[in-house]
């Protein structure tokens, strides 16, 4: 791992590089010659390369392709598998996760372009002495799930919706869920989950 | 998904020199529709260019209007007061869309350039003009209840899928563009072409082209506008049909008029024809219905997709009564 970082080292040496013999001998040139440089220089993939991601306050140094998901990353190598693999293509919401505190699809992410932001998955949420995200137990006391293998999406969609300071009449919980799909249809009861805890935090 | 070499461009000039000399190397930002479309083996590129990293996030409000950077996502743009207060039908569009983790996700400028949904597209085994032109269109006499009834072609019916773009037809919105020959300002209605022969070509970029924006300029009519889309579900769904309206309404009079489509065409649809019928009428049930009935005068069904010419002119009409005062 140590040499791993030197050679990350040397390489964004070259690439500071790359950038400024560009900068210095005119931006307006787009030769095909200094593009190909510029490319080969500042270009990594596509076998693994190093790669730092932040989760759930914890760093974690991977080699990974950077064709892989973030999604990918936490199940198959972290094994942070609360994070759910549904459709794989953004259209289930199964696969939620906080980056920087919004909510994204971890499926239709690249590892590679979360470096340097915070990932929260549903293994985070819990505080410090296993107490339950206020999310969490409004999920488990209005009985929002019944396979439960939406249900992580749907909670990290919730704390994103309650971040985002969204409305939360039963109408508007609706419309800023609609990002997560639950094929029990759960959805009476996860709307009542989310309007719980929208009042248990205001 | 295909292997593929990756680079975080550190400045624009580097981005677009890098892009602009290999076909196989794409812009990602939001990456909701490349990877999409990677994982499907629609799109393989060698390089993705990543410009998340580049200066085009910002928000700029001035009495002109509002220019938006092409980094913005949709929730941000959406978000902002400035576009809510004067331009409502683009944010009432960008809400519309997608959903809420996607609206955080995906930006400004990779919505405009987002790719068709059309199911034979995005199936590799079927044939499609868009992907490969001379294949075919398997559409035309195919599955086509979600595809277009105007500004088709015998090459291609796909519609296009953004509900922002059709709201920025109401709003004379243009697009800034950053070429290897400089910078240059496209208005949106010219900026989408007609799929005709070569629906491979969607719109007037070359290759390379990075948009560093997207210009709303104020108006009286861009402030008095909404968006109407129906889907197949109530959320989280593509448009069936969708449109925008911009009235400026003076003196009992429909003095500037726009009208724009979704899910009807191969672009978002501008409608002269309803605009034409508006301009210097008294805002009405019977003018909105006329406005209605031109925005549909081309329109033409390939079976599955007949009824849109109908749903096409309720929206138009649902959406001119709510900026026309009669609703």
């Amino acid at each position: 791992m140590h040499m791993r970082r030197l050679t990350r080292g040397k390489f964004l040496g070259h690439l500071t590089m790359a950038a400024a013999a560009v900068g210095f001998t005119g931006p307006r040139l787009f030769s095909a010659a200094r593009a190909a440089a510029v490319s080969r220089a500042s270009a990594r993939g596509p076998e693994p390369v190093s790669i730092s991601l932040t989760i759930n306050g914890r760093q974690h140094t991977l080699a990974l392709e950077p064709r892989v998901t973030l999604l990918d990353a936490l199940r198959d190598r972290l094994g942070l598998t609360g994070t759910k693999k549904g459709c794989d293509q953004g259209t289930c919401g199964a696969c939620t996760v906080l980056v920087n505190d919004r909510r994204v699809n971890a499926c239709l992410t690249l590892a590679v372009m979360t470096q340097g932001k915070a990932i929260t998955t549903i293994e985070g949420l819990a505080g410090a002495d296993d107490q339950l995200h206020p999310v969490q137990a409004a999920f488990l006391e209005h009985d929002a799930f019944q396979c439960g293998y939406c249900t992580p999406g749907q909670i990290m969609s919730a704390v994103g919706l309650l971040a985002e300071k969204r409305p939360t009449d039963p109408t508007s919980i609706r419309e800023w869920m609609s990002g997560n799909l639950c094929r029990c249809g759960a959805y009476p009861n996860i709307v009542a989950a989310v309007a719980a805890a929208a009042g248990a935090r205001a | 998904m295909n292997p593929f070499r990756f680079a975080s461009a550190a400045d624009v000039d580097t981005a677009l020199a890098t892009v602009a000399s290999d076909r196989s190397a794409y812009y990602i930002a939001g990456g909701t529709n490349i990877l999409d479309l990677m994982k499907d083996d629609v799109e393989a590129p060698q390089l993705l260019v990543d410009i998340t990293g580049l200066p085009l996030r910002d928000i700029a409000v001035d009495a002109s209007g509002v220019r938006l950077g092409a980094l913005v996502t949709m929730a941000e743009a959406a978000d902002a007061p400035a576009v809510k207060a004067a331009f409502p039908v683009v944010s009432q569009a960008l809400l519309a869309g997608a959903s809420p983790q996607l609206r955080n996700m995906a930006t400004l400028g990779g919505n405009i350039m987002q790719r068709t949904r059309c199911a034979y597209f995005r199936d590799v085994s079927q044939p499609c003009n868009k992907r490969q032109p001379g294949m075919g269109c398997f559409a035309i006499d195919g599955q086509n209840r979600l595809h277009a009834v105007i500004g088709t072609s015998d090459h291609c019916i796909c519609t296009h899928p953004s509900d922002f773009a059709v709201a920025l037809l109401g709003v004379d919105a243009s697009v800034r563009v950053r070429g290897t020959q400089g910078r240059r300002t496209i208005p949106l209605d010219r900026f989408y072409v007609l799929p005709g022969r070569s629906p491979n070509i969607e719109n007037v970029l070359a290759w390379g082209d990075l948009i560093e924006g997207i210009d709303l300029p104020a108006s009286a009519h861009a402030r008095n506008s909404a968006y109407v889309k129906v889907r197949d579900r109530a959320s989280y769904e593509f448009a069936l049909v969708s449109a925008a309206a911009a009235l400026e309404i003076a003196g009992g009079t429909i003095r500037t008029a726009r009208v724009a489509l979704g899910g009807v065409a191969p672009v978002p649809w501008r409608s002269r024809e309803a605009e034409a019928a508006l301009v210097g009428q008294a805002p009405s049930a019977a003018t909105f219905a006329a406005a209605a009935r031109a925005a549909a005068t081309n329109m033409r069904g390939y079976g599955h997709n007949d009824f849109k010419i109908t749903l096409a002119q309720r929206t138009v009409e649902r959406v001119l009564q709510s900026v026309g005062g009669t609703a």
